[in-house]
């Protein structure tokens, strides 16, 4: 159980027995199940609601409305925009509006459907383009742009002899987490509520709901339910508002449960976007300057848009040395879904335009795409087109030298004798025989900031208990992050048993008995949970040594190592659990990373940001240039993840994270027309499958970051950065076009 | 209108009325109270709620609990044998086959079918063999090393295909 | 929803004249996927899963008689040799789950046009046995589908069988989808030569109101092809071919893809199609 070792996960056992138990688990004596009535226009004026029949119907106990929210009826993560159940208007497909809670969910369902709501149907605004429009209507009160960021770094009147331009457009990606959105809420006699729940941030929760339940936040505990996923799908609030809402009416516990339908609708997605670019570089390829415009569909309310907006404009140029850049970065209301935060946070969507947009280049200037890479690498010192200098390891060659060095897998073609589909595009359906099939390489490395942005306050807290049981010593570690898979009980493990050498480390549940962790998401919990962790554990291993050497008069330099204290040497003191007797020793600690600040509002300059982590991919794509069919045949990656605190589940990161980028490039796409998601299931939203997904080959880095704890870097949101756009580069260069969009579907391919 | 269902689940018989409209998935996870079969997607598409009745893997989505009766039906609580897990299970386990875990039952129950029908199957195979089901988090690739560490375990013990051979721990 | 579950072929067919409305489930996997979604709530359902002589085949009169609830997996391990092109079609469908569940007769009672064992019927000149308290009658599968989701079937009808002639010649099936396994059809194109009869049949799947054949390209075809030489097709006749068949389709936007890739598609996948058939013809026909 140290840092640096592949532990299995803490929670596997019960994982693979089925007892795990998550949040669509959760039962209670009593309980009621809640639906919700969601609107089927993406834009209309409620004119009334009427809930008599869904109250008159069998097993209904309550039915609220927007008149029933008790405290503020407006949330969200960054603008509180949101109505937790809408009022005037509904301004997208699937917004709640009305609430109901029966004894069964069926009832509930059928209720949900009686009840009636006049609306006026007004023309949906479903184009970021259009909502910019002067003349368009404003979906909230300060208008259509939710935040608009501009970069000015340089020289604005840069020229440069090679110019290359290019217009790129990401369709909408969603999380689909495996398990739907779900929670318990458990009213109290006292008019509290406890709220059990799959979260990635419990504290925000509880803040959230605290006031849109007009409740002190003390009233208002929770308690983290098993997750199965998340990606970003559990930052903002789905069920957790209306489940209280309904268990406080109701005097009784009330449980929700989406269906996959209703979780498209459920939670934000993937900006969709449109960036425009333009490089210009010398002609040895160095660039010169980069221009663009990034334009990011945030749908009806705000979410994370404002913070996914900095991001896509600071990664705008990707990891290269760009003296002079002119970025602007515009996030819109629309009427489309709701956008905010998924893996990569506005990292993905401009590394498809900027390698995009390198590949152009190499091709203008008749030079390896790999080494025009290399040729403009961002190296340490250098400074980002934000003014920052970035400080630590700055692997952009190496990484791009790990992949360009690793070998080809063998070619598919020209085995003779029996064609094995499942090597082919199409697999099974038996779609061709190597007819119209030519094989692709591309590259592209993408990097991203770790942790919060632009001085959002980033901390974690840890509570490390140290006691005797059963005549051992154990660690009780309490935070509150979210375990969302990643596997942070087994690094929380890990750590305070490195720290204090105890063999029998336990994590306890997350909740909110305990100081905020933050969330589990930009990469950052093994960071700064880990942190805490680290930080707390130092602390009672410090009172330890203390007391060991009051106690027994011994010498300095002492640890401890397997539940033993022992000298420098590494001499047997004193049994831990001896010397512990019926002590309990308990620390808690906060852990702040260093500190960010805000980008300035005319020219974009800031350390906005605290860490940065690089990951590099190579796609070996084959395409059945006629059909449109691909198959990718290997990922290669190489990603500095500073230290692996525990290479087993740093691989697992990145071979899942390159999946999801996969996804995106070859197939994952909320479709709307007029505003209404048109694929709202498994059935028509495709994800990856075991066959869709190779394998896998990689180069974990462990550079050291002098920052950081251990020197490790955050490791889950890289590979789904670059993943894709080398797929993409792939695509391009077996089939000469010019591949502008994802996802690619078949007929980009061939019409 | 109800109607009796007797069916054995993991070696114990069960015996109640249900409505027809009731989903296999919603009576082993609600009824029966096993809850490790887990429900992903509503449209027969994740494989999260994989289980095998008499001894075919099937999603246990696409089946009314009434069409059950009679049958022997085999979920995720069903293959470990006391403290001691499955081969699959275990391998699962150690080679990180998992992250959130929810597809995991699934997984590990469409593997078991795979490999009573297929006991070596190539790295291809094993993939046709999972291709039912969906995982989020893993890029299945720790799924086809778990796959190919329990064929080995399994096949290296008696004939036996639920023989236990894994340390357990 | 009143459940029925006959137990005898005759119990199912009395209970059918009783409840016309009664919607038959045999595998379940279409049926269930519409209940879950809320697309459809039957107020009476039959589950056919316990009749035992619709999970039995046999051969008669020269065709094979292949009982309604015959699941996909055991006609890709049992019938593989004798309908090679609906067994391609069968491993296609879903995934190891479904096809242990999910039956051709199923297919044929939901008649999606996007059903995967429908081309290779039509390529098969199949005939779908219904079967009702008053009498038995065989449809050709060319008359089977009426509409979207409608088939020929009378409300007091069940689906029996369906009754194919092993095949008498080369068979393919092709399926276009946006990912590499459990994809529903963006569209799909199967072809069967009869080397005896000098007959060529397709199918078409996903790309018209109900799967289709595609009669003039078969014709075109039957004559230009070199049945005793074994000459391959000129490139213009193969070609020709293709663009018959993406012509006989009759595809709409969708979700899934758009009607001009699904015509183009078809016409790549009919033209390959073809030469497999032929390759195959060539080297292994007698």
């Amino acid at each position: 159980m140290r840092v640096g070792e592949s532990v299995r996960r803490p929670d596997g056992a019960a994982k693979v027995r089925g007892r795990f138990e998550y949040s669509s688990d959760l039962h209670a004596p009593d309980m009621l199940w809640g639906a919700t009535v969601r609107s089927p226009h993406p834009y209309a004026r409620i004119k009334a609601i009427d809930i008599s029949a869904a109250r008159a119907m069998p097993g209904v106990h309550v039915v609220l409305t927007h008149k029933d929210v008790t405290g503020r009826n407006l949330y969200g993560l960054e603008i509180k925009d949101q109505p937790v159940l809408a009022h005037d208007f509904v301004r997208y497909w699937g917004e709640a509006v009305a609430l109901v809670a029966a004894d069964h969910p069926e009832q509930a369902r059928r209720a949900a459907q009686a009840l009636k709501v006049d609306y006026e149907v007004l023309k949906p605004i479903t184009d970021a383009e259009a909502a910019l429009a002067p003349d368009a209507a404003k979906l909230h009160p300060n208008g259509n742009i939710t935040r608009q960021v501009k970069i000015r770094h340089g020289d604005q009147s840069a020229r440069a002899d090679i110019v290359v331009t290019g217009e790129y457009e990401i369709g909408m990606q969603d999380q689909a987490p495996l398990g739907p959105e779900s929670g318990l809420a458990v009213p109290e006699q006292d008019g509290s509520v406890e709220l059990h729940i799959a979260t990635q941030w419990l504290h925000v929760d509880q803040e959230q709901l605290a006031a849109v339940l007009g409740l002190p936040p003390e009233k208002v505990r929770l308690t983290m339910a098993g997750i199965g996923g998340a990606f970003g799908a559990r930052e903002d609030l789905s069920m957790q508002a209306h489940a209280c809402l309904l268990a406080l009416e109701a005097g009784r516990p009330v449980k929700m449960s989406y269906s996959r339908t209703e979780s498209f609708v459920g939670h934000v997605h993937r900006h969709p976007g449109r960036l425009w670019y333009e490089h210009g570089a010398d002609r040895d390829g160095r660039l010169v300057y980069v221009k663009a415009r990034i334009l990011l569909d945030g749908g009806a309310y705000a979410s994370s848009s404002t913070a996914v907006i900095a991001n896509a404009s600071c990664f705008s140029c990707g990891p290269y040395r760009v003296p002079s850049a002119t970025i602007d970065g515009i996030v819109a209301y629309t009427n489309n879904p709701p956008c905010g935060a998924m893996r990569g946070f506005g990292s993905v969507q401009n590394c498809y335009a900027h390698e995009a947009q390198m590949d152009k280049l190499a091709a203008e200037l008749k030079m390896d795409p790999v080494e025009l890479r290399m040729r403009n690498a961002l190296q340490t010192g250098d400074k980002l087109i934000t003014g920052q200098t970035i400080d630590g390891p700055v692997p952009v060659a190496e990484l791009l030298k790990s992949i360009a060095a690793m070998p080809l897998p063998a070619s598919g073609e020209g085995k003779g004798g029996d064609v094995d589909l499942t090597k082919l595009p199409g697999g099974v359906s038996n779609t061709t025989h190597g007819e119209g099939v030519k094989r692709g390489v591309g590259y592209a490395i993408g990097f991203k900031n770790i942790g919060y942005s632009e001085g959002f306050k980033d901390y974690s807290t840890a509570k490390v208990r140290l006691f005797t049981k059963d005549g051992k010593a154990r660690v009780e570690v309490h935070t509150a992050a979210a375990e969302v898979g990643q596997g942070l009980v087994t690094v929380q493990a890990q750590i305070a048993g490195t720290e204090l050498g105890v063999n029998d480390v336990v994590v306890l549940d997350a909740d909110t008995n305990v100081g905020s962790a933050g969330s589990s998401s930009a990469s950052r919990q093994t960071y700064i949970t880990g942190g805490a962790v680290k930080t707390a554990s130092e602390a009672v291993r410090d009172r330890v040594i203390a007391m060991a050497r009051a106690e027994l008069r011994a010498p300095s330099g002492l640890h401890i190592e397997n539940d033993n204290v022992v000298t420098g040497t590494g001499k047997l003191v004193v049994p831990l659990a001896t010397l512990l007797g019926d002590e309990v020793i308990e620390e808690t600690r906060e852990f702040h990373p260093r500190q960010t600040f805000p980008l300035d509002a005319e020219t974009g300059q800031a350390d906005a940001h605290m860490q940065y982590a690089f990951a590099a991919h190579r796609a070996v794509v084959d395409v059945d240039a006629e059909l449109g069919l691909l198959k990718v045949v290997e990922l290669a990656t190489a990603q500095d993840v500073g230290k692996a605190i525990n290479p087993q589940a740093v691989e697992g990161q990145i071979e899942g994270g390159s999946a999801q980028g996969l996804g995106l490039a070859v197939m994952e796409e909320i479709q709307l027309k007029d505003g209404v998601i048109r694929n709202a299931s498994f059935t028509d939203y495709l994800l990856p499958t075991i066959l869709d997904m190779p394998p896998v080959r990689m180069d974990v880095l462990e550079l050291g970051d002098p920052n950081s704890p251990y020197g490790l870097k955050g490791v889950g949101e890289p590979p789904t950065i670059s993943s894709g756009p080398a797929i993409a580069a792939a695509v391009r260069a077996a089939t000469g076009r010019p591949i502008t969009r994802v996802p690619i579907r078949p007929h980009d391919l061939t019409l | 209108m109800k109607h009796k269902v007797a069916v054995t689940v993991n070696g114990h018989k069960h015996e109640h009325e249900v409505e027809p409209r009731l989903l296999l998935v919603h009576y082993l996870r609600d009824v029966v109270g096993l809850t490790g079969t887990h429900i992903g997607c509503d449209t027969s598409q994740c494989g999260a709620c994989t289980i095998h009745v008499d001894g075919k893997a099937v999603k246990s989505c696409t089946m009314f609990a009434v069409q059950a009766d009679g049958r022997s039906l085999t979920t995720i609580e069903g293959m470990a044998k006391g403290d001691e897990l499955h081969p699959i299970q275990q391998a699962f386990w150690d080679e990180h086959g998992l992250q959130c875990g929810y597809c995991t039952p699934g997984f590990i129950m469409a593997a078991a079918y795979l490999l009573e029908q297929n006991p070596n199957p190539t790295e291809d195979e094993i993939r046709k063999g999972l291709e039912g089901n969906l995982c989020r988090c893993t890029g299945y690739v720790n799924i086809v090393k778990a796959v190919q560490t329990a064929a080995k375990t399994m096949s290296g013990t008696t004939a036996g295909k639920t023989q236990v051979a894994a340390g357990g721990n | 929803m009143n459940f029925l579950q006959p137990s005898t072929w005759a119990e199912a067919l009395a209970m059918k004249a009783a409840h016309p409305e009664a919607l038959p489930i045999a595998g379940g996997t279409d049926v269930l996927v519409e209940i879950n979604l809320d697309h459809n709530r039957p107020d009476t359902v039959m589950d056919l899963t316990r009749v035992a002589d619709l999970a039995e085949w046999a051969t008669e009169d020269g065709l094979v008689r292949v009982g309604a609830g015959v699941t996909y997996t055991r006609i890709i391990d049992e019938l593989g040799d004798r309908m090679p092109g609906l067994a391609m079609a069968s491993r296609t469908v879903g995934s190891p789950q479904i096809r242990n569940r999910g039956t051709v007769g199923g297919n044929l009672g939901t008649a999606s046009p996007a059903g995967d064992a429908h081309p290779p019927l039509l390529a098969s000149d199949a005939l779908v046995e219904l079967a009702s308290a008053s009498g038995t009658r065989r449809v050709p599968v060319r008359d089977f589908f009426t509409g979207p989701k409608r088939n020929a079937a009378r409300k007091d009808e069940l689906i029996a069988a369906f009754l194919i002639e092993p095949a008498t010649g080369p068979q393919t099936f092709s399926k276009v989808g946006t990912r590499n396994a459990m994809v529903i059809a963006v569209c799909s194109f199967a072809l069967a030569l009869d080397a005896g009869r000098r007959r060529v049949r397709t199918g078409i799947g996903s790309a018209g109101p109900t799967p289709l054949p595609a009669p003039e390209a078969e014709q075109f075809i039957e004559g230009e092809l070199d049945w005793d030489g074994r000459q391959p097709p000129s490139d213009a006749a193969v070609a020709r071919f293709g663009e018959l068949a993406a012509a006989a389709a009759k595809p709409i936007d969708d979700v899934r893809g758009t009607a001009a890739y699904r015509r183009h598609a078809l016409s790549v996948m009919a033209r390959r199609s073809l030469g497999w058939a032929w390759q195959d013809y060539r080297v292994g026909w007698a």
